[in-house]
């Protein structure tokens, strides 16, 4: 012990002037009070609560007017959710020809985006050369980034005239609920093949290998073994489009018609819960008519019905990485 | 001599926890000034997370919670009112892999004087990145690029800038978290001699797997090893030539000379 | 290889069978396979074919009627006419009773030289249209058209009119889609998203670091984090109800403007719908932001700590600079988004027909998408030639900010590096 310590005296020796001196001014390591750092984590707290209050907002808005709207006497809940007329002028509120004309080109967008959504994401994922999907992605990606008006434009004098020329113009309506059904699956198609896409591409490698070391061909192991191990990610992403389906306005405000209708046939013109909202506060609209809380109403409805698509299918993707992560 | 003269930084029955798992059971180390301490050990056993301890870094791990003290200038550092920030401008730190800013050389080493309101004049920042570079071994290599990119020059001298860059803002203590783990044979010597210099004026502790290094580069080792229930502790503590040559615990011969995985 | 050695141990096939098997199996591979490469390819087709309609609507014949010729009443065409001289045209040829009325309600001195030229097409000259054909029509049955249009209104002419030029960008609404601009929804478009980002980019920015730095992992902050995720989802034209009931008419001294001293104007305003935007876009934003700042690795967070830097001045110096190629990148994306948002302007009331440029927060104003769904939601043929037009324009406005993104990525990832 006693040479260690000898060996550090000579060494202290040295060098012991400048540590002295800081020895000797003792050092204060108490906190500094930094308002600076204060003031901006108090703006960046109040940056991330922000969207508390939008949501919030959302609901107390919605909440507020619905209830102006149900306390009104003409209208009843349940003759709102069951009535099927909705002419506000005789004081008719039933929500179901707008809730039947929103699910109608929802479910036909969901023919045409489903299937070839999936059937992309497949390609890109278990056939594509790398070279391939560099150039097909991103163009994918251009179809998600195109405005829904333009959509909108595009059913009205594309899909419409194509309709009319297959089934004859007495069939199909010019403003009908196929065409608008049609271009939104096709709007929707690059989010359920890039959802999709991610959950396939997740499946791990070892799966895919053991499939191919027990003889499997190419189809047999994306449709037996990938498909279904990434199945909760594609069914996430069945659900996010569904819920984009529901909340998209302008194709359907556009091509689908103005008016509400109780109708299954697609090639009628029927107003959607969105497109009706849109064309009734485009007016010129009284805020204290019963129209104005009407459409919050409405609103409602449809806040509930997305939020409840959208947080099933985020469920359902955490699911999936829990399994694979 | 008083204990504050001789110590730089001592652990009293220090513990570190990671959510309710102990990682550190209870050490207790004296670090000498002027000396280099090594801390060996299998991997695992929790030597990175004292040397992380002795200046706070483990406050940024959220789940990380230190019991037990450690004195600095007869202060506890865990004390509530200690501030880490200044903590850390004392106890500076050079980490495993080399990780200089992605900015000029130059404003490697003048960040942390800069942060640290740092009032001169710009000929005497200048000075001060010299004399840093200078320090860390390093000036001769770029002193004609200083405004190049600290990513462009090689491993060992990226470590080597890390290093400068902790000196600018005047240490007292130098923590190395295995800076030679990811350089080759050539600058790791470099680093080990550069580390020779700067005791003279830093009191420096090292982690490392090495154990040639430890027994090379420094005074004092500590040896840790985990206990049964997995939590680090402190096997043996003394100078190195003595606990590499006549290890007073059974585990420690059993490590040093390899009998140990 | 022959079949009869091998022992038929189980049921699987052998020999011949297997081959046939094999043979079968790669058929149907091959078949799927092709559907799956078609899957694709629709999509790419749609996107083909979408770009074709709009061009082909953009460009081609018109042929255009009058009441009274052109030619009779200058000896140059009309347009290259000052405003004086069409407010004499007007007055020759209208009776000074309607020429009082216009007077009244707008003096011909505060006219624009585009709205005088509207009112003598419109009341004098009488121009109508005709009919419209598309692009590829006018190019491949020319001469169909000019039989028709000789059969069905002989005293129209017919001209080859591109609906997208220079005069389209720099004129102002019109009610005869001839001389009708886009001018005013395109500055009503530019004001407002450059509020939205004046607001969205540093809330979006800050809230991101907030989750990603400084939040715990505790109960309030995983709330925050869910809450913004399920905001992502929300259909746009429910922002546009919170916009109208929040910032149009809750807030509407202060986005009207009278709290600043701003008269003549209600809540629907570029502030009211630059707001609306702003909470539209901010969840696309805040959730790119958080992955850009968690890129950023560790190792430099605990370098610039273990030289005593502050919290804020690691973000500052570090973490942001690092992470500002994907916020940046980020934030292009979603302006992009609400660029061609519609529903929330309609809903927030942005106006459809208005002539005068927007000059500041609190104006009433019109945007590019909202004339799209006007033009387009008219049926007359000239309508969608114009609509094409302003989808062309819009596009064009996308392309190059994403252009600009790529450009800003790659740059600041250069320097980075």
């Amino acid at each position: 012990m006693d040479d260690k310590a000898s060996a550090g005296v000579s060494m202290d020796s040295r060098v012991a002037g400048v540590r002295r001196e800081t020895a000797e001014t003792t050092l204060n390591l108490r906190k500094k009070s930094r308002p600076g750092e204060n003031v901006i984590q108090g703006f960046l707290l109040f940056c991330g609560v922000l969207s508390m209050f939008t949501t919030i907002g959302i609901v107390l808005v919605l909440g507020n007017e619905s209830l102006h709207f149900f306390t009104n006497d003409n209208v009843s809940i349940t003759e709102f959710l069951t009535g099927t007329q909705w002419s506000p002028q005789i004081g008719q509120f039933g929500i179901l020809p707008l809730l039947l004309a929103t699910l109608v080109t929802s479910f036909i967008a969901m023919l045409v985006a489903l299937p070839l959504g999936l059937g992309a994401a497949i390609y890109l994922s278990e056939y594509a050369s790398p070279r391939a999907r560099k150039i097909l992605k991103p163009v994918l990606e251009v179809l998600a980034g195109v405005p829904t008006i333009v959509y909108g434009y595009f059913a009205l004098t594309f899909m419409t005239p194509l309709l009319q020329s297959i089934f004859g113009k007495d069939t199909v309506n010019i403003y009908n609920m196929a065409a608008a059904g049609l271009v939104m699956g096709i709007m929707i198609l690059p989010l359920v093949c890039s959802m999709s896409e991610d959950a396939l591409s997740a499946v791990p490698r070892s799966l895919r290998e053991g499939a191919y070391g027990l003889g499997a061909t190419r189809l047999e192991t994306a449709t037996k073994i990938v498909v279904p191990a990434g199945l909760s990610g594609i069914i996430a992403a069945f659900v996010v489009a569904i819920s984009r389906a529901v909340g998209e306005t302008m194709i359907v405000a556009v091509a689908a018609g103005a008016g509400p209708n109780f109708t299954l046939n697609p090639f009628a013109s029927a107003e959607t819960m969105t497109g009706h909202i849109a064309r009734i506060s485009g007016g010129d609209l009284s805020y204290d008519s019963i129209d104005y809380n009407s459409i919050f109403a409405i609103g409602m409805l449809l806040f509930l019905l997305t939020l409840v698509l959208n947080m099933g299918s985020r469920r359902l993707v955490r699911r999936f990485r829990e399994v694979y992560e | 001599m008083t204990t504050q003269d001789r110590y730089t930084l001592n652990a009293r029955n220090m513990s570190v926890f990671y959510g309710s798992f102990k990682a550190i059971n209870s050490v207790n180390l004296d670090i000498e000034r002027n000396k280099i301490t090594a801390l060996i050990g299998p991997s695992g056993c929790g030597k990175s997370t004292v040397l992380r301890s002795f200046n706070r870094m483990n406050d940024l791990v959220p789940s990380a919670r230190v019991e037990g003290e450690v004195i600095f200038h007869n202060q506890n550092l865990y004390a509530p009112h200690v501030d880490a920030v200044e903590v850390r401008r004392r106890i500076g730190m050079v980490f495993q892999k080399p990780n200089p800013f992605p900015k000029s050389i130059y404003d490697n080493i003048a960040f942390g004087p800069r942060i640290s309101g740092w009032k001169g004049s710009k000929t005497e920042m200048d000075d001060l990145v010299e004399h840093s570079l200078r320090n860390a071994a390093l000036w001769d290599d770029v002193k004609d690029k200083l405004k190049a990119s600290g990513l462009a020059l090689s491993g060992g001298q990226q470590q080597r800038l890390c290093i400068a860059r902790a000196l600018a803002v005047e240490p007292e203590v130098i923590l190395m978290d295995e800076p030679c783990s990811a350089l080759d044979p050539i600058s790791t010597l470099k680093i080990e001699e550069l580390m020779m210099e700067l005791k003279q004026r830093y009191t420096i502790v090292i982690v490392t797997h090495n154990m040639q290094q430890a027994a090379r580069a420094s005074d004092y080792t500590a040896f840790f090893l985990m206990n049964a229930e997995r939590a680090g502790e402190i096997v043996e503590y003394g100078p190195t030539g003595d606990l590499f040559t006549n290890p007073k615990d059974k585990r420690t011969e059993d490590y040093i000379t390899g009998r140990f995985g | 290889m022959d079949a009869p050695e091998e022992k038929p141990t189980s049921g699987l096939p052998h020999g011949a069978a297997m081959q046939r098997n094999i043979v079968r199996r790669r058929r149907k591979g091959t078949v799927l396979r092709s559907i799956f490469l078609g899957s694709t390819l629709i999509g790419l087709v749609a996107l083909a074919v979408l770009l074709f309609t709009i061009i082909n609507d953009s460009f081609g014949l018109v042929a255009l009627d009058y009441k009274v010729d052109p030619a009779t009443l200058s000896d140059r065409p009309l347009e290259e006419l000052s405003r004086d001289e069409l407010v004499v045209i007007l007055q020759d040829n209208i009776s000074s009773n309607a020429f009082r009325t216009l007077e009244r309600t707008t003096p011909m001195a505060q006219r624009s030289e585009g709205d005088v030229l509207g009112l003598v097409l419109e009341r004098v000259v009488k121009q109508s249209v005709a009919g419209t054909w598309s692009l590829t029509d006018s190019l491949l049955n020319r001469s169909a058209i000019e039989a028709q249009v000789a059969a069905e209104s002989p005293a129209a002419t017919l001209k080859f009119r591109s609906w997208l030029s220079g005069g389209f960008l720099t004129t102002p609404m019109s009610s005869n889609a001839l001389i009708a601009g886009v001018r005013t929804a395109l500055f009503g478009s530019l004001w407002m998203i450059g509020i939205t980002i004046l607001f969205a980019f540093p809330i979006g920015t800050g809230a991101a670091i907030y989750l990603e730095e400084y939040a715990r992992d505790n109960r309030f902050n995983r709330i925050i984090q869910t809450n913004i995720n399920n905001l992502a989802g929300v259909p746009s034209i429910i922002y546009g109800m919170l916009g109208l009931a929040v910032f149009v008419r809750l807030l509407e001294p202060v986005t009207s403007g009278r709290v600043f001293g701003v008269e003549g104007s209600n809540g629907r305003t570029i502030l009211s719908a630059s707001l609306t935007m702003m909470l539209l876009i901010l969840p696309i934003i805040i959730i790119n932001a958080q992955e850009a700042i968690r890129a950023v690795p560790l190792s430099l967070r605990q370098a610039s700590y273990g030289l005593g830097a502050t919290k804020w001045q690691t973000i500052r110096h570090h973490v942001l600079p690092g992470a500002m190629p994907g916020i940046l990148t980020g934030t292009i994306l979603a302006v992009s988004r609400a660029i061609g948002e519609t529903a929330p302007l309609i809903v927030v009331g942005a106006s459809t027909f208005i002539v005068s440029d927007p000059d500041g927060p609190f104006s009433k104003f019109t945007a590019l998408p909202i004339q799209i769904y006007n033009w387009t939601s008219r049926a007359q043929g000239e309508f969608g030639n114009i609509a094409a037009a302003a989808i062309m324009v819009l596009l064009v406005m996308l392309l190059t900010l994403n252009s600009i993104a790529v450009l800003i990525r790659n740059r600041l990832s250069r320097r980075a590096s």
